[in-house]
Protein backbone atom coordinates (compact mmCIF):
# COMPACT_ATOMS: atom_id res chain seq x y z
CA UNK A 1 0.00 0.00 0.00
CA UNK A 2 1.04 3.48 -0.73
CA UNK A 3 0.51 4.40 2.77
CA UNK A 4 2.99 2.64 4.20
CA UNK A 5 5.95 5.14 3.10
CA UNK A 6 3.81 7.88 4.78
CA UNK A 7 4.60 7.78 8.45
CA UNK A 8 1.58 10.33 9.08
CA UNK A 9 -1.24 8.01 7.16
CA UNK A 10 -3.11 6.14 9.10
CA UNK A 11 -3.17 2.34 9.56
CA UNK A 12 -5.72 1.36 7.23
CA UNK A 13 -7.86 -1.87 8.41
CA UNK A 14 -10.39 -3.98 6.41
CA UNK A 15 -13.78 -4.15 7.86
CA UNK A 16 -16.36 -4.94 5.20
CA UNK A 17 -15.42 -7.32 1.84
CA UNK A 18 -17.03 -6.02 -1.63
CA UNK A 19 -19.31 -8.44 -1.40
CA UNK A 20 -20.78 -7.63 2.20
CA UNK A 21 -20.99 -4.24 0.95
CA UNK A 22 -22.98 -4.90 -2.31
CA UNK A 23 -25.28 -7.16 -0.31
CA UNK A 24 -25.79 -3.93 2.23
CA UNK A 25 -26.17 -1.64 -0.29
CA UNK A 26 -28.87 -3.17 -2.25
CA UNK A 27 -30.62 -3.56 1.08
CA UNK A 28 -30.00 0.54 1.87
CA UNK A 29 -31.30 1.16 -1.26
CA UNK A 30 -34.56 -1.06 -1.71
CA UNK A 31 -35.23 0.19 1.86
CA UNK A 32 -35.40 3.97 1.28
CA UNK A 33 -37.52 3.12 -1.80
CA UNK A 34 -39.76 1.39 0.42
CA UNK A 35 -39.48 4.38 2.80
CA UNK A 36 -40.85 6.83 0.16
CA UNK A 37 -43.16 4.60 -1.19
CA UNK A 38 -44.67 3.30 1.65
CA UNK A 39 -44.14 6.61 3.50
CA UNK A 40 -46.32 8.04 0.69
CA UNK A 41 -50.10 6.00 1.45
CA UNK A 42 -49.24 6.06 5.26
CA UNK A 43 -50.61 9.68 5.24
CA UNK A 44 -52.13 12.06 3.37
CA UNK A 45 -49.52 14.94 3.91
CA UNK A 46 -46.87 12.30 2.57
CA UNK A 47 -49.14 11.79 -0.81
CA UNK A 48 -46.77 13.56 -2.91
CA UNK A 49 -43.81 11.38 -2.48
CA UNK A 50 -45.53 8.98 -4.93
CA UNK A 51 -44.17 11.82 -7.42
CA UNK A 52 -40.83 10.09 -7.20
CA UNK A 53 -42.41 7.07 -8.68
CA UNK A 54 -44.38 8.31 -11.06
CA UNK A 55 -47.83 8.15 -8.62
CA UNK A 56 -49.99 6.25 -6.78
CA UNK A 57 -50.68 3.68 -9.10
CA UNK A 58 -46.75 2.70 -9.71
CA UNK A 59 -45.95 2.47 -5.93
CA UNK A 60 -48.88 0.27 -5.16
CA UNK A 61 -47.11 -2.40 -7.43
CA UNK A 62 -43.57 -1.56 -6.91
CA UNK A 63 -43.59 -1.26 -3.55
CA UNK A 64 -44.13 -5.03 -2.76
CA UNK A 65 -41.38 -6.13 -5.26
CA UNK A 66 -38.96 -3.68 -3.96
CA UNK A 67 -39.93 -5.10 -0.60
CA UNK A 68 -39.13 -8.71 -2.04
CA UNK A 69 -35.83 -7.50 -2.98
CA UNK A 70 -35.42 -5.98 0.26
CA UNK A 71 -36.30 -9.37 1.93
CA UNK A 72 -33.94 -11.51 -0.06
CA UNK A 73 -30.93 -8.57 0.69
CA UNK A 74 -31.90 -8.55 4.53
CA UNK A 75 -31.74 -12.81 5.36
CA UNK A 76 -28.41 -13.04 3.81
CA UNK A 77 -26.78 -9.98 4.92
CA UNK A 78 -28.63 -11.50 8.63
CA UNK A 79 -26.65 -14.83 7.46
CA UNK A 80 -23.62 -13.13 7.27
CA UNK A 81 -23.68 -11.05 10.04
CA UNK A 82 -24.57 -13.54 12.16
CA UNK A 83 -21.89 -14.68 14.20
CA UNK A 84 -20.75 -11.40 14.88
CA UNK A 85 -23.85 -9.97 16.73
CA UNK A 86 -24.37 -12.59 18.99
CA UNK A 87 -25.04 -11.20 22.40
CA UNK A 88 -22.32 -11.33 24.95
CA UNK A 89 -21.61 -10.03 28.44
CA UNK A 90 -19.77 -7.31 27.68
CA UNK A 91 -23.09 -5.64 25.81
CA UNK A 92 -24.93 -5.20 28.86
CA UNK A 93 -21.90 -3.67 30.55
CA UNK A 94 -21.84 -1.39 27.30
CA UNK A 95 -25.71 -0.42 27.44
CA UNK A 96 -25.16 0.11 30.97
CA UNK A 97 -22.99 3.19 30.34
CA UNK A 98 -25.51 4.30 27.18
CA UNK A 99 -24.70 8.01 29.01
CA UNK A 100 -21.11 7.87 27.92
CA UNK A 101 -22.27 6.46 24.72
CA UNK A 102 -24.14 9.38 23.90
CA UNK A 103 -21.70 11.64 25.21
CA UNK A 104 -18.86 10.40 22.79
CA UNK A 105 -16.43 8.97 25.53
CA UNK A 106 -15.33 6.20 24.24
CA UNK A 107 -12.50 5.96 27.09
CA UNK A 108 -15.35 4.98 29.77
CA UNK A 109 -16.77 2.15 27.92
CA UNK A 110 -15.73 -1.72 27.84
CA UNK A 111 -13.53 -3.04 24.91
CA UNK A 112 -15.77 -4.18 22.30
CA UNK A 113 -15.65 -6.75 19.24
CA UNK A 114 -16.90 -5.82 15.51
CA UNK A 115 -20.21 -4.92 16.88
CA UNK A 116 -21.48 -2.88 20.01
CA UNK A 117 -24.70 -3.58 21.71
CA UNK A 118 -26.18 -0.57 20.13
CA UNK A 119 -25.34 -2.34 16.77
CA UNK A 120 -26.43 -5.50 17.71
CA UNK A 121 -29.64 -4.06 18.87
CA UNK A 122 -30.10 -2.68 15.32
CA UNK A 123 -29.23 -6.03 13.68
CA UNK A 124 -31.73 -7.67 16.19
CA UNK A 125 -34.93 -5.18 15.53
CA UNK A 126 -35.08 -5.50 12.08
CA UNK A 127 -34.16 -9.43 11.98
CA UNK A 128 -37.50 -9.40 14.13
CA UNK A 129 -39.36 -6.60 12.23
CA UNK A 130 -38.00 -7.47 8.51
CA UNK A 131 -39.97 -10.83 8.67
CA UNK A 132 -43.02 -9.00 9.83
CA UNK A 133 -43.22 -6.75 7.21
CA UNK A 134 -42.68 -9.47 4.60
CA UNK A 135 -45.66 -11.39 6.15
CA UNK A 136 -47.93 -8.71 6.86
CA UNK A 137 -46.99 -6.80 3.23
CA UNK A 138 -48.36 -10.39 1.60
CA UNK A 139 -51.39 -10.04 3.41
CA UNK A 140 -51.92 -6.64 1.74
CA UNK A 141 -50.67 -7.15 -1.73
CA UNK A 142 -53.52 -8.18 -4.01
CA UNK A 143 -51.62 -10.51 -6.05
CA UNK A 144 -49.38 -11.70 -3.46
CA UNK A 145 -51.53 -12.74 -1.51
CA UNK A 146 -53.50 -14.69 -4.35
CA UNK A 147 -50.60 -16.41 -4.97
CA UNK A 148 -49.86 -17.18 -1.33
CA UNK A 149 -53.38 -18.41 -1.15
CA UNK A 150 -53.38 -20.92 -3.95
CA UNK A 151 -49.73 -22.26 -2.68
CA UNK A 152 -50.60 -22.97 0.72
CA UNK A 153 -54.14 -23.55 0.32
CA UNK A 154 -55.58 -21.20 3.06
CA UNK A 155 -58.23 -17.80 2.84
CA UNK A 156 -57.10 -14.71 4.98
CA UNK A 157 -60.06 -13.45 6.67
CA UNK A 158 -61.18 -9.81 6.53
CA UNK A 159 -59.89 -9.16 9.73
CA UNK A 160 -56.61 -10.79 9.16
CA UNK A 161 -56.18 -8.44 6.57
CA UNK A 162 -57.06 -5.58 8.29
CA UNK A 163 -54.42 -6.88 11.01
CA UNK A 164 -51.74 -7.17 8.84
CA UNK A 165 -52.52 -3.25 7.42
CA UNK A 166 -52.32 -2.28 10.83
CA UNK A 167 -49.24 -4.22 11.83
CA UNK A 168 -47.43 -3.69 8.41
CA UNK A 169 -47.78 0.41 9.64
CA UNK A 170 -45.93 -0.16 13.14
CA UNK A 171 -43.33 -2.45 12.06
CA UNK A 172 -42.68 0.16 9.25
CA UNK A 173 -42.54 3.12 11.64
CA UNK A 174 -40.67 1.19 14.05
CA UNK A 175 -38.44 -0.11 11.43
CA UNK A 176 -38.11 3.51 9.95
CA UNK A 177 -37.42 5.17 13.60
CA UNK A 178 -34.46 2.40 14.19
CA UNK A 179 -33.01 2.69 10.32
CA UNK A 180 -33.03 6.64 11.45
CA UNK A 181 -30.86 5.63 14.34
CA UNK A 182 -28.53 3.55 12.45
CA UNK A 183 -27.59 6.39 9.68
CA UNK A 184 -27.44 8.83 12.18
CA UNK A 185 -24.84 6.96 14.34
CA UNK A 186 -22.95 6.46 10.61
CA UNK A 187 -22.63 10.32 10.35
CA UNK A 188 -22.04 10.93 14.37
CA UNK A 189 -19.38 8.36 14.90
CA UNK A 190 -16.61 10.32 12.12
CA UNK A 191 -14.47 7.28 9.76
CA UNK A 192 -17.60 4.97 10.20
CA UNK A 193 -18.79 5.76 6.59
CA UNK A 194 -15.57 4.64 5.04
CA UNK A 195 -16.78 0.76 6.43
CA UNK A 196 -19.42 0.77 3.80
CA UNK A 197 -18.05 2.69 0.69
CA UNK A 198 -14.50 1.62 0.59
CA UNK A 199 -14.48 -1.24 2.93
CA UNK A 200 -12.10 0.14 4.80
CA UNK A 201 -11.87 1.96 8.38
CA UNK A 202 -8.50 3.92 10.22
CA UNK A 203 -6.45 1.88 12.73
CA UNK A 204 -7.67 4.81 15.02
CA UNK A 205 -11.45 4.33 14.64
CA UNK A 206 -10.92 0.72 15.30
CA UNK A 207 -8.78 1.74 18.45
CA UNK A 208 -11.42 4.17 19.94
CA UNK A 209 -14.65 2.19 19.31
CA UNK A 210 -14.03 -1.91 18.61
CA UNK A 211 -10.76 -2.41 20.49
CA UNK A 212 -11.05 -5.55 20.57
CA UNK A 213 -12.22 -5.95 17.32
CA UNK A 214 -8.91 -4.21 16.15
CA UNK A 215 -6.83 -6.47 18.71
CA UNK A 216 -8.03 -9.49 16.85
CA UNK A 217 -7.44 -8.25 13.40
CA UNK A 218 -4.01 -7.60 14.10
CA UNK A 219 -3.11 -10.74 15.95
CA UNK A 220 -4.66 -12.73 13.51
CA UNK A 221 -2.72 -10.64 11.04
CA UNK A 222 -5.16 -9.67 9.27
CA UNK A 223 -3.99 -5.96 9.40
CA UNK A 224 -0.72 -4.89 7.81
CA UNK A 225 2.23 -4.52 9.41
CA UNK A 226 3.57 -0.86 8.94
CA UNK A 227 7.64 -1.46 9.70
CA UNK A 228 9.48 -1.51 6.67
CA UNK A 229 11.14 -4.28 6.77
CA UNK A 230 14.74 -4.43 6.75
CA UNK A 231 15.18 -6.70 3.68
CA UNK A 232 13.53 -4.16 1.77
CA UNK B 1 -67.90 8.76 -13.85
CA UNK B 2 -70.11 11.19 -12.68
CA UNK B 3 -72.30 14.43 -13.22
CA UNK B 4 -71.79 15.83 -9.91
CA UNK B 5 -69.77 18.82 -9.18
CA UNK B 6 -66.90 19.70 -7.22
CA UNK B 7 -68.77 21.74 -4.53
CA UNK B 8 -71.27 18.61 -4.36
CA UNK B 9 -68.58 16.81 -2.46
CA UNK B 10 -68.67 17.10 1.38
CA UNK B 11 -66.18 14.61 1.91
CA UNK B 12 -62.64 12.98 0.60
CA UNK B 13 -60.30 10.52 1.08
CA UNK B 14 -56.99 11.20 2.45
CA UNK B 15 -57.72 14.92 1.97
CA UNK B 16 -57.75 17.07 5.53
CA UNK B 17 -60.76 19.56 4.41
CA UNK B 18 -60.14 22.58 6.48
CA UNK B 19 -62.96 24.90 5.00
CA UNK B 20 -66.52 24.74 6.72
CA UNK B 21 -68.05 21.53 4.98
CA UNK B 22 -70.28 22.42 2.32
CA UNK B 23 -73.77 22.72 3.11
CA UNK B 24 -75.42 19.18 2.87
CA UNK B 25 -78.30 18.89 0.67
CA UNK B 26 -81.50 16.74 0.68
CA UNK B 27 -80.00 13.17 1.82
CA UNK B 28 -81.18 10.31 -0.79
CA UNK B 29 -81.82 7.12 -0.24
CA UNK B 30 -82.61 3.58 -1.59
CA UNK B 31 -85.07 1.37 0.10
CA UNK B 32 -84.96 -2.05 -0.74
CA UNK B 33 -87.70 -4.22 1.15
CA UNK B 34 -87.15 -8.00 1.05
CA UNK B 35 -90.69 -9.05 1.21
CA UNK B 36 -91.98 -7.76 -1.92
CA UNK B 37 -88.78 -9.39 -3.85
CA UNK B 38 -89.22 -12.35 -6.38
CA UNK B 39 -85.55 -12.53 -7.27
CA UNK B 40 -86.05 -11.89 -11.13
CA UNK B 41 -82.63 -9.95 -11.13
CA UNK B 42 -83.76 -7.56 -13.47
CA UNK B 43 -81.94 -4.84 -11.15
CA UNK B 44 -78.96 -7.15 -11.85
CA UNK B 45 -79.68 -6.87 -15.21
CA UNK B 46 -80.66 -3.41 -15.05
CA UNK B 47 -77.25 -2.65 -13.29
CA UNK B 48 -75.14 -4.44 -15.81
CA UNK B 49 -77.05 -2.29 -19.23
CA UNK B 50 -77.02 1.07 -17.33
CA UNK B 51 -72.91 0.63 -16.56
CA UNK B 52 -72.27 -1.00 -19.33
CA UNK B 53 -70.65 -4.29 -17.52
CA UNK B 54 -70.31 -7.98 -18.61
CA UNK B 55 -70.21 -10.65 -16.12
CA UNK B 56 -68.66 -14.07 -17.81
CA UNK B 57 -70.31 -17.08 -17.99
CA UNK B 58 -69.59 -18.45 -14.41
CA UNK B 59 -70.53 -21.99 -13.48
CA UNK B 60 -73.80 -23.58 -11.90
CA UNK B 61 -73.20 -25.30 -8.63
CA UNK B 62 -76.90 -25.35 -8.09
CA UNK B 63 -77.65 -22.32 -6.28
CA UNK B 64 -79.54 -19.30 -7.44
CA UNK B 65 -76.63 -17.05 -6.72
CA UNK B 66 -75.37 -16.06 -10.06
CA UNK B 67 -72.63 -14.87 -10.11
CA UNK B 68 -71.18 -16.49 -6.85
CA UNK B 69 -70.09 -13.27 -5.34
CA UNK B 70 -69.99 -9.66 -6.46
CA UNK B 71 -67.35 -8.58 -8.78
CA UNK B 72 -65.65 -5.67 -10.17
CA UNK B 73 -67.97 -6.18 -12.83
CA UNK B 74 -71.16 -7.04 -10.56
CA UNK B 75 -72.33 -4.56 -7.95
CA UNK B 76 -75.47 -5.44 -7.25
CA UNK B 77 -76.29 -9.11 -6.33
CA UNK B 78 -79.36 -11.35 -5.06
CA UNK B 79 -78.41 -13.62 -2.80
CA UNK B 80 -81.03 -16.21 -1.62
CA UNK B 81 -81.25 -18.06 1.67
CA UNK B 82 -83.54 -21.08 2.40
CA UNK B 83 -84.62 -20.49 5.73
CA UNK B 84 -86.80 -22.76 8.01
CA UNK B 85 -88.37 -20.64 10.82
CA UNK B 86 -88.49 -23.04 13.99
CA UNK B 87 -91.48 -20.63 15.27
CA UNK B 88 -93.68 -21.28 12.22
CA UNK B 89 -92.10 -24.48 11.14
CA UNK B 90 -92.35 -22.53 7.18
CA UNK B 91 -89.72 -22.75 4.86
CA UNK B 92 -88.92 -19.08 4.10
CA UNK B 93 -86.95 -18.10 0.94
CA UNK B 94 -85.12 -15.19 1.90
CA UNK B 95 -83.89 -13.09 -1.04
CA UNK B 96 -81.38 -9.50 -0.47
CA UNK B 97 -80.29 -7.12 -3.10
CA UNK B 98 -76.88 -7.08 -1.93
CA UNK B 99 -74.23 -4.04 -2.95
CA UNK B 100 -73.04 -0.76 -1.39
CA UNK B 101 -75.27 0.70 1.37
CA UNK B 102 -73.59 3.97 1.12
CA UNK B 103 -72.89 4.76 4.76
CA UNK B 104 -73.24 7.97 6.45
CA UNK B 105 -69.55 7.26 7.77
CA UNK B 106 -67.92 5.20 4.80
CA UNK B 107 -65.13 3.20 6.11
CA UNK B 108 -63.76 2.77 2.34
CA UNK B 109 -63.64 6.45 2.72
CA UNK B 110 -61.72 6.23 5.62
CA UNK B 111 -59.35 3.53 4.95
CA UNK B 112 -58.31 5.29 1.27
CA UNK B 113 -54.88 6.23 0.95
CA UNK B 114 -55.55 8.07 -2.68
CA UNK B 115 -56.75 11.68 -2.28
CA UNK B 116 -59.84 12.29 -3.44
CA UNK B 117 -60.22 8.38 -5.05
CA UNK B 118 -63.63 7.95 -2.69
CA UNK B 119 -66.00 10.70 -2.25
CA UNK B 120 -69.09 11.29 -0.21
CA UNK B 121 -71.74 14.27 -2.27
CA UNK B 122 -73.68 16.50 -0.42
CA UNK B 123 -76.94 14.12 -0.95
CA UNK B 124 -74.99 11.00 0.81
CA UNK B 125 -73.87 9.32 -1.83
CA UNK B 126 -70.37 7.59 -1.31
CA UNK B 127 -68.71 7.43 -5.23
CA UNK B 128 -65.34 6.31 -6.37
CA UNK B 129 -63.52 8.46 -9.14
CA UNK B 130 -61.62 6.00 -10.80
CA UNK B 131 -59.39 8.15 -11.90
CA UNK B 132 -58.03 9.02 -8.75
CA UNK B 133 -58.08 5.19 -7.48
CA UNK B 134 -54.26 3.41 -7.16
CA UNK B 135 -56.34 0.10 -6.76
CA UNK B 136 -54.32 -0.63 -3.00
CA UNK B 137 -57.52 -2.41 -1.82
CA UNK B 138 -57.48 -0.61 1.46
CA UNK B 139 -61.44 0.48 0.48
CA UNK B 140 -61.95 -3.26 0.96
CA UNK B 141 -60.78 -3.71 4.25
CA UNK B 142 -62.21 -0.37 5.49
CA UNK B 143 -65.75 -1.66 4.22
CA UNK B 144 -67.80 -3.20 6.96
CA UNK B 145 -69.95 -4.93 4.04
CA UNK B 146 -67.73 -6.45 2.14
CA UNK B 147 -68.42 -4.45 -1.08
CA UNK B 148 -66.01 -2.99 -3.06
CA UNK B 149 -64.00 -5.32 -5.29
CA UNK B 150 -60.60 -4.62 -7.22
CA UNK B 151 -60.65 -5.41 -10.76
CA UNK B 152 -57.49 -7.58 -11.72
CA UNK B 153 -57.77 -6.22 -15.52
CA UNK B 154 -57.65 -2.02 -14.69
CA UNK B 155 -56.62 -2.71 -10.66
CA UNK B 156 -59.48 0.10 -9.64
CA UNK B 157 -61.77 -0.62 -7.39
CA UNK B 158 -65.61 -0.69 -8.23
CA UNK B 159 -68.64 -0.44 -6.77
CA UNK B 160 -72.21 0.33 -7.01
CA UNK B 161 -72.49 4.13 -7.36
CA UNK B 162 -76.00 4.63 -6.87
CA UNK B 163 -76.24 5.48 -10.39
CA UNK B 164 -74.81 8.72 -9.27
CA UNK B 165 -74.48 9.97 -12.88
CA UNK B 166 -77.99 9.33 -13.69
CA UNK B 167 -79.30 11.00 -10.29
CA UNK B 168 -77.71 14.20 -11.60
CA UNK B 169 -80.03 14.17 -14.32
CA UNK B 170 -82.68 13.50 -12.22
CA UNK B 171 -83.54 10.13 -12.87
CA UNK B 172 -83.55 7.13 -10.60
CA UNK B 173 -81.19 4.57 -9.69
CA UNK B 174 -81.57 2.27 -12.63
CA UNK B 175 -82.02 -0.84 -10.36
CA UNK B 176 -85.35 0.86 -8.97
CA UNK B 177 -86.18 1.82 -12.25
CA UNK B 178 -86.36 -2.07 -13.43
CA UNK B 179 -88.11 -3.54 -10.50
CA UNK B 180 -91.15 -4.84 -11.82
CA UNK B 181 -92.90 -5.21 -7.96
CA UNK B 182 -91.12 -1.90 -6.18
CA UNK B 183 -89.13 -3.65 -3.98
CA UNK B 184 -86.41 -1.28 -4.76
CA UNK B 185 -87.98 2.30 -3.82
CA UNK B 186 -85.97 5.31 -4.80
CA UNK B 187 -86.28 9.05 -3.05
CA UNK B 188 -85.43 11.69 -0.41
CA UNK B 189 -84.21 9.61 3.19
CA UNK B 190 -86.72 11.56 4.92
CA UNK B 191 -89.79 9.79 2.33
CA UNK B 192 -88.08 6.23 2.37
CA UNK B 193 -87.73 6.10 5.87
CA UNK B 194 -91.56 6.96 5.95
CA UNK B 195 -92.29 4.60 3.30
CA UNK B 196 -90.64 2.05 5.31
CA UNK B 197 -92.81 2.73 8.05
CA UNK B 198 -95.85 1.75 6.23
CA UNK B 199 -94.46 -1.42 4.85
CA UNK B 200 -93.17 -2.33 8.46
CA UNK B 201 -97.14 -2.04 9.43
CA UNK B 202 -98.48 -4.22 6.26
CA UNK B 203 -95.38 -6.64 7.54
CA UNK B 204 -96.72 -6.71 11.40
CA UNK B 205 -100.34 -6.69 10.13
CA UNK B 206 -99.46 -10.29 8.37
CA UNK B 207 -98.02 -11.43 11.23
CA UNK B 208 -94.08 -10.40 10.86
CA UNK B 209 -93.81 -9.02 14.33
CA UNK B 210 -90.14 -8.96 14.40
CA UNK B 211 -90.25 -7.00 10.66
CA UNK B 212 -88.52 -3.60 11.14
CA UNK B 213 -86.22 -1.13 8.97
CA UNK B 214 -82.50 -1.73 8.03
CA UNK B 215 -80.78 1.72 8.87
CA UNK B 216 -77.85 0.65 11.14
CA UNK B 217 -76.34 3.52 13.73
CA UNK B 218 -73.52 2.03 14.01
CA UNK B 219 -71.72 3.23 10.27
CA UNK B 220 -74.29 6.77 10.98
CA UNK B 221 -77.10 5.14 9.15
CA UNK B 222 -77.11 4.08 5.11
CA UNK B 223 -78.31 5.19 2.13
CA UNK B 224 -79.38 2.19 1.13
CA UNK B 225 -81.93 0.50 3.41
CA UNK B 226 -83.64 -2.64 3.80
CA UNK B 227 -87.37 -3.32 5.02
CA UNK B 228 -86.55 -6.93 6.73
CA UNK B 229 -89.08 -9.43 7.77
CA UNK B 230 -86.75 -10.11 10.82
CA UNK B 231 -85.41 -7.46 11.58
CA UNK B 232 -84.13 -9.15 14.77
CA UNK B 233 -81.61 -11.05 12.65
CA UNK B 234 -80.45 -9.52 9.84
CA UNK B 235 -77.83 -12.67 9.92
CA UNK B 236 -80.64 -14.77 8.25
CA UNK B 237 -80.52 -12.73 4.49
CA UNK B 238 -77.13 -13.96 3.58
CA UNK B 239 -75.05 -12.84 6.80
CA UNK B 240 -76.03 -9.14 6.58
CA UNK B 241 -74.35 -7.56 9.00
CA UNK B 242 -76.01 -7.21 12.57
CA UNK B 243 -74.51 -4.55 13.71
CA UNK B 244 -71.86 -3.20 11.61
CA UNK B 245 -69.65 -0.69 12.78
CA UNK B 246 -65.60 0.37 10.75
CA UNK B 247 -63.86 -2.47 12.45
CA UNK B 248 -61.60 -1.17 15.33
CA UNK B 249 -58.50 -2.20 13.55
CA UNK B 250 -58.98 0.25 10.80
CA UNK B 251 -60.03 2.97 13.42
CA UNK B 252 -56.99 2.53 14.68
CA UNK B 253 -54.98 1.93 11.84
CA UNK B 254 -56.15 5.11 9.82
CA UNK B 255 -56.15 6.77 13.42
CA UNK B 256 -53.87 7.05 16.45
CA UNK B 257 -51.03 4.57 14.90
CA UNK B 258 -50.76 7.31 11.84
CA UNK B 259 -50.49 10.20 14.45
CA UNK B 260 -48.07 8.05 16.39
CA UNK B 261 -46.15 7.64 13.70
CA UNK B 262 -45.50 10.46 12.23
CA UNK B 263 -44.40 12.35 15.75
CA UNK B 264 -42.14 8.96 16.85
CA UNK B 265 -40.25 9.45 13.57
CA UNK B 266 -40.41 13.29 13.98
CA UNK B 267 -39.22 12.95 17.51
CA UNK B 268 -36.02 10.17 16.28
CA UNK B 269 -35.05 12.85 13.93
CA UNK B 270 -35.39 16.24 15.89
CA UNK B 271 -33.60 13.50 18.46
CA UNK B 272 -30.57 13.07 16.17
CA UNK B 273 -30.43 16.72 14.78
CA UNK B 274 -30.36 18.40 18.49
CA UNK B 275 -27.60 15.81 19.69
CA UNK B 276 -25.83 16.85 16.77
CA UNK B 277 -25.87 20.33 17.58
CA UNK B 278 -25.11 19.77 21.41
CA UNK B 279 -22.65 17.16 21.27
CA UNK B 280 -20.75 17.72 18.43
CA UNK B 281 -19.45 14.78 15.90
CA UNK B 282 -17.53 11.69 17.94
CA UNK B 283 -14.47 11.93 16.01
CA UNK B 284 -11.31 9.94 16.06
CA UNK B 285 -8.14 11.39 17.73
CA UNK B 286 -4.44 11.68 16.73
CA UNK B 287 -3.58 9.41 19.68
CA UNK B 288 -6.24 6.79 18.86
CA UNK B 289 -4.30 6.38 15.27
CA UNK B 290 -0.90 6.75 16.84
CA UNK B 291 -2.34 3.72 19.55
CA UNK B 292 -3.49 1.39 16.68
CA UNK B 293 -0.19 1.90 14.49
CA UNK B 294 1.74 1.27 17.96
CA UNK B 295 -0.45 -1.90 17.82
CA UNK B 296 -0.38 -2.70 14.34
CA UNK B 297 3.47 -2.74 14.43
CA UNK B 298 3.95 -5.26 17.17
CA UNK B 299 5.41 -2.24 19.13
CA UNK B 300 4.96 -1.92 23.02
C1 LIG C 1 -40.55 -6.88 3.25
C2 LIG C 1 -41.35 -6.81 2.24
C3 LIG C 1 -42.48 -5.83 2.10
C4 LIG C 1 -43.63 -6.09 1.41
C5 LIG C 1 -43.96 -7.37 0.65
C6 LIG C 1 -44.47 -4.92 1.53
C7 LIG C 1 -45.74 -4.78 0.98
C8 LIG C 1 -46.60 -3.73 1.19
C9 LIG C 1 -47.90 -3.61 0.59
C10 LIG C 1 -48.53 -4.63 -0.34
C11 LIG C 1 -48.43 -2.43 1.01
C12 LIG C 1 -49.79 -1.87 0.62
C13 LIG C 1 -49.63 -0.87 -0.48
C14 LIG C 1 -49.22 -1.51 -1.77
O1 LIG C 1 -49.96 -2.35 -2.31
O2 LIG C 1 -48.13 -1.18 -2.24
C15 LIG C 1 -47.47 -1.80 1.87
C16 LIG C 1 -47.65 -0.60 2.53
C17 LIG C 1 -46.67 0.04 3.28
N1 LIG C 1 -45.36 -0.40 3.47
FE1 LIG C 1 -44.62 -2.17 2.89
N2 LIG C 1 -43.83 -3.97 2.27
C18 LIG C 1 -42.60 -4.48 2.64
C19 LIG C 1 -41.60 -3.83 3.38
C20 LIG C 1 -41.72 -2.54 3.88
C21 LIG C 1 -40.67 -1.83 4.60
C22 LIG C 1 -39.27 -2.37 4.90
C23 LIG C 1 -41.18 -0.63 4.95
C24 LIG C 1 -40.51 0.48 5.73
C25 LIG C 1 -39.59 1.23 5.24
C26 LIG C 1 -42.54 -0.58 4.47
C27 LIG C 1 -43.39 0.49 4.64
C28 LIG C 1 -44.71 0.54 4.26
C29 LIG C 1 -45.61 1.58 4.61
C30 LIG C 1 -45.29 2.81 5.48
C31 LIG C 1 -46.84 1.28 4.00
C32 LIG C 1 -48.11 2.09 4.09
C33 LIG C 1 -48.90 1.57 5.25
C34 LIG C 1 -50.15 2.38 5.47
O3 LIG C 1 -50.82 2.73 4.49
O4 LIG C 1 -50.44 2.64 6.64
N3 LIG C 1 -42.84 -1.75 3.81
N4 LIG C 1 -46.35 -2.62 1.97
S1 LIG D 1 -58.32 0.68 -4.24
FE1 LIG D 1 -58.70 2.77 -4.99
S2 LIG D 1 -60.59 3.43 -4.00
FE2 LIG D 1 -59.88 1.61 -2.89
S3 LIG D 1 -58.66 2.45 -1.21
FE3 LIG D 1 -57.19 2.07 -2.86
S4 LIG D 1 -57.10 4.01 -4.00
FE4 LIG D 1 -58.92 4.14 -2.67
Amino acid sequence: MSTQSDPGAPVKVRRYSGSARLNHWIMAISFVLLLLSGLSLFHPSLFFLSGFFGGGANVRWLHPWIGLVFATGFFLLFLRFLPANLPERTDFTWLGRIGHVLAGRDEYLPEVGKYNAGQKMVFWSQAILVPILLVTGFGLWTPGLEFAEQTFAFKATMDQKRLAALVHAIAAVTAIVIWIIHIYAAIWVRGTMGAMTRGTVTGGWGWRHHRRWLKDEVADGRVENKKPSPAE
Amino acid sequence: MTSFQPLDVVRKSATVTTAPPPKRDVEVAKLIDVSKCIGCKACQSACLEWNDLKEPVGTNVGVYDNPHDLTPNTWTLMRFTEWENPKSGNLEWLIRKDGCMHCEDPGCLKACPSPGAIVQYANGIVDFQKEHCIGCGYCEKGCPFNIPRISRIDNKAYKCSLCSDRLAIGQQPACAKACPTQAIMFGTKTEMIAQAEKNVGILKSRGFDKAGLYNPPGVGGTHVMYVLHHADQPNLYAGLADNPRISPLIEAWKGVSKYAGMAIIGATALFGALHYLVKGPNEVSGHDEAEAKRLAEGRK
